[in-house]
């Protein structure tokens, strides 16, 4: 057949969200790779800076619908550092079990789409069963399976009873049970090991260049975990291991997830048994003084990193989020090279990617199009002069 | 009846009814829609879902049947209509050779056996030819990967399948049947055969963990990308034809088909019996390659082919080579 360009995206069964991969093919040979993104901006930064900082809570929890707390999260950590608020210990314990109980459900959620990519759809409709159970327990505390609208500026909205923390702990106790068997399946059935093994190689030194995150990045044996390197939250307290293996392949970033799995589990019973008590919010004033901040947590899926700057007012200046999905991509067009045509869904699908959070906006670069930066004012103008040339009332 | 006699040389009427109600082709059309409610309803049970109601298989046919039928400007008119027909045309005559209600279908023959697998490799054909003439880049993917593993699956089928012919002396279905009830032991010595078969045949139809021609998040439906309507429908139909008579083969050739035959006066009551048996043996081989599709995972198409060449294969030989030992033995 010769070279073969077969688009995957932006609509396609492998991907839930709309990007594209062009794909050139020699026989079943991948030999190159062309990542189109920008399919799905949403303008959420530039909404931030006409909202207030309380009614920013609810659009930052909406960049992701998976990872919606990490943001929240972040964006939090950013005005408290301009206020200067010191949060209640027990409020920062609350956010550590959130923060953990996001990971286990997105884990659980990924390790099923990597089973449908490689047409194992028994382990798909296995773990997103199992994940139910993290989903009522978001439920019962919060009153939310998705976006939890847990935080508070100061603190946390919503307190953890008794009755929730022994709920907690028997969901902890289904939940290992049911991790040890995926690790089981994971590591020992044949066909996933056939399709995961030695699959989207990333080397180490590759992935520094590449300045992959998360479970990517540690599956390709750099110990990098936010958690650990620059502790938020109350994740000093915490013990925990961060979690490498250095087969470089889909099949180590399978059981990186799935003893992060274990090592979350770990971290909610700690923080059960040393819940402390006291205040879960202390009370912030509506304008944030002028100042920047950045903010960075460990995703589930990596680093998510956020920038704020303030200007004395109630609404933000300028926000910026970049998700962990963005720091990955060139490290996945390096995966990609060089494999095969069947490879290309679970390699994308390794990263665990989460395009819409990712798209930010787009911009024409090189000069196959001549541009201007325009500013606002300047466009105003000429939208004015534009419909007064057609006799149209502005 | 004397068994073994089978059907010819009885009134027209019957041969009718045998051609296009029972066990002909309404009587195909139904349990095909009812192997799919199976397979259906079984996986997702295995999957801890509902699954679908009885009907719905027949259901999405009608439906199928009554949408829009598109045909793309870049495909080949012609054999992008013929491929589906030509398809579910040979699994139906496959089909009529198979003994179900009595040792012998509707004409019996010395041959029979390697008719039956001829006839079955058309719609392999149909489904590369389609993919291949619907003009869209991931049906002719979808068909290269057809084509390319087609020999993957069927040397392993027809060496295991050819087995019991070899220990039994002949080609025709009959005799084999009758061998295999008079000497149970031959189920011990084909054992491996009928494993074999059963990889190759889950090959065939293209289920997990074969499923490579149309593997959904790579190629999105591969040479059925194109189709839609009553054109899509004929396929879908003749998918599930082919799991019903490759199961059907495999009951006959390895679990002795109909036998052990009671005869009943009229001749239709004894048929009625031999087809349940014949059902039976069916649904049960069946049942395996449901259990085989919801344990694993999707393998590559080079995976595909060296797990067929260095397993299924040399491993078919072997069962030829036992086969021929025993013969040479003495038989059993």
């Amino acid at each position: 057949m010769g070279r073969v360009k077969l688009p995957i995206g932006p609509q396609h069964p492998a991907l839930k969200e709309p990007e594209n991969f062009t794909i050139t093919l020699d026989g079943e040979r991948v030999v190159d790779v062309d990542i189109r993104i920008g399919y799905t901006h949403r303008g959420i930064e530039k909404l931030m800076e006409s909202r207030t900082y309380t009614q920013n809570l609810y659009l930052v929890e909406r960049i992701c619908g998976i990872c919606s707390y990490a943001h929240v999260e972040n964006f939090t950590q950013n005005v408290e550092e301009i206020l200067g608020i010191q949060i209640p210990k027990r409020a920062e314990y609350i956010r550590t079990l959130f923060l953990e109980l996001e990971r286990l459900h997105s884990h659980f959620l990924w390790l099923g789409v990597a089973g449908h990519e490689i047409g194992f759809d028994t382990l798909f409709m296995y773990t997103w069963q199992d994940r139910e159970v993290v989903q009522d327990l978001l439920e019962m505390i919060s009153g939310n399976r998705v976006n939890y609208a847990m935080n508070a500026i100061g603190g946390v909205r919503r307190d953890v009873s008794v009755e929730h923390q022994k709920k907690v702990l028997q969901g902890m106790d289904y939940l290992e049970k049911r991790a040890e068997y995926y690790k089981e399946v994971a590591i020992n059935e044949k066909t996933i090991l056939a399709r995961a093994e030695n699959v989207g190689i990333l080397k180490t030194k590759d992935a520094l260049k590449f300045s992959a995150v998360g479970p990517t990045a540690r599956a390709s044996g750099i110990t990098v975990d936010i958690r650990k390197d620059d502790p938020y939250a109350s994740y000093l307290d915490t013990p925990f291991d961060v979690i490498t293996t250095n087969t470089n392949d889909v099949l180590g970033r399978v059981v990186v997830r799935v003893l992060e799995i274990f090592e979350s589990i770990k971290i909610i019973r700690y923080l059960m048994a040393h819940l402390p008590v006291g205040e879960i919010v202390t009370k912030a004033p509506r304008k944030v003084p002028e100042g920047e901040s950045i903010s960075h947590t460990e995703a589930p899926r990596g680093e998510d990193f956020h920038y704020l700057r303030s200007n004395g007012t109630e609404k933000p200046e300028r926000y910026k989020v970049r998700t962990p999905t963005l720091a990955n991509l060139p490290a996945l067009a390096e995966m990609l090279k060089g494999t095969y045509l069947a490879d290309v869904p679970i390699i994308v699908a390794a990263i665990d990617p989460c395009m819409g959070c990712m798209d930010r906006v787009l911009l024409l670069k090189g000069n196959e199009k001549p541009g201007e930066l325009v500013d606002g004012e300047r466009l105003r103008r000429y939208s004015i002069k534009w419909f007064a040339e057609r006799g149209w009332k502005a | 009846m004397v068994c073994g006699k089978g059907v010819e040389g009885i009134d027209i009427l019957l041969t009718l009814l045998y051609l296009f109600i029972f066990p002909g082709f309404l009587f195909l059309f139904a349990f095909s829609l009812f192997t799919e409610y199976l397979d259906r309803k079984i996986y997702a049970r295995m999957q801890r879902r509902v699954g679908p109601p009885f009907l719905q298989p027949f259901a999405d046919l009608v439906k199928l049947a009554a949408k829009e039928d598109v045909v793309p400007e870049k495909a080949e008119h012609f054999m992008f209509t013929a491929a589906p027909i030509i398809g579910l045309a040979a699994i139906f005559a496959a089909y009529l050779y198979l003994p179900i209600v009595s040792s012998t279908g509707l004409h019996s023959f010395n041959g029979d056996l390697v008719v039956v697998l001829y006839l079955l490799t058309i719609p392999t054909l149909a489904l590369f030819l389609g993919g291949w003439y619907s003009g869209n880049v991931f049906g002719q993917k979808g068909g290269m990967r057809v084509a390319s593993l087609l020999f993957s699956y069927e040397i392993p089928f027809f060496l295991a399948l050819l087995t019991p012919a070899l220990i039994e002396g002949s080609w025709k279905m009959a005799d084999i049947v009758h061998f295999e009830i008079s000497h149970p032991l031959e189920f011990i010595v084909s054992l491996l055969g009928f494993v074999i078969a059963l990889i190759a045949l889950q090959g065939k139809l293209e289920r997990l963990p074969f499923d490579i021609p149309e593997a959904e998040t790579e190629i999105v439906a591969g040479p059925l990308v194109e189709y839609s309507g009553r054109r899509l429908a004929l396929f879908r139909l003749a998918r599930d034809a082919e799991m019903v008579v490759g199961a059907g083969l495999l009951a006959v050739v390895f679990l002795a088909g109909p036998e052990p035959i009671v005869q009943l006066e009229p001749v239709y009551l004894s048929w009625i019996v031999g087809a349940l048996v014949f059902l039976v043996k069916t649904l049960f081989v069946i049942f395996l390659l449901i259990l085989m599709k919801s344990a694993v995972a999707r393998i590559r198409t080079d995976q595909m082919i060296s797990f067929a060449y260095k397993w299924l294969i040399p491993l078919a030989l072997v069962q030829i080579f036992i086969a021929i030992m025993v013969r040479f033995l003495g038989g059993i």
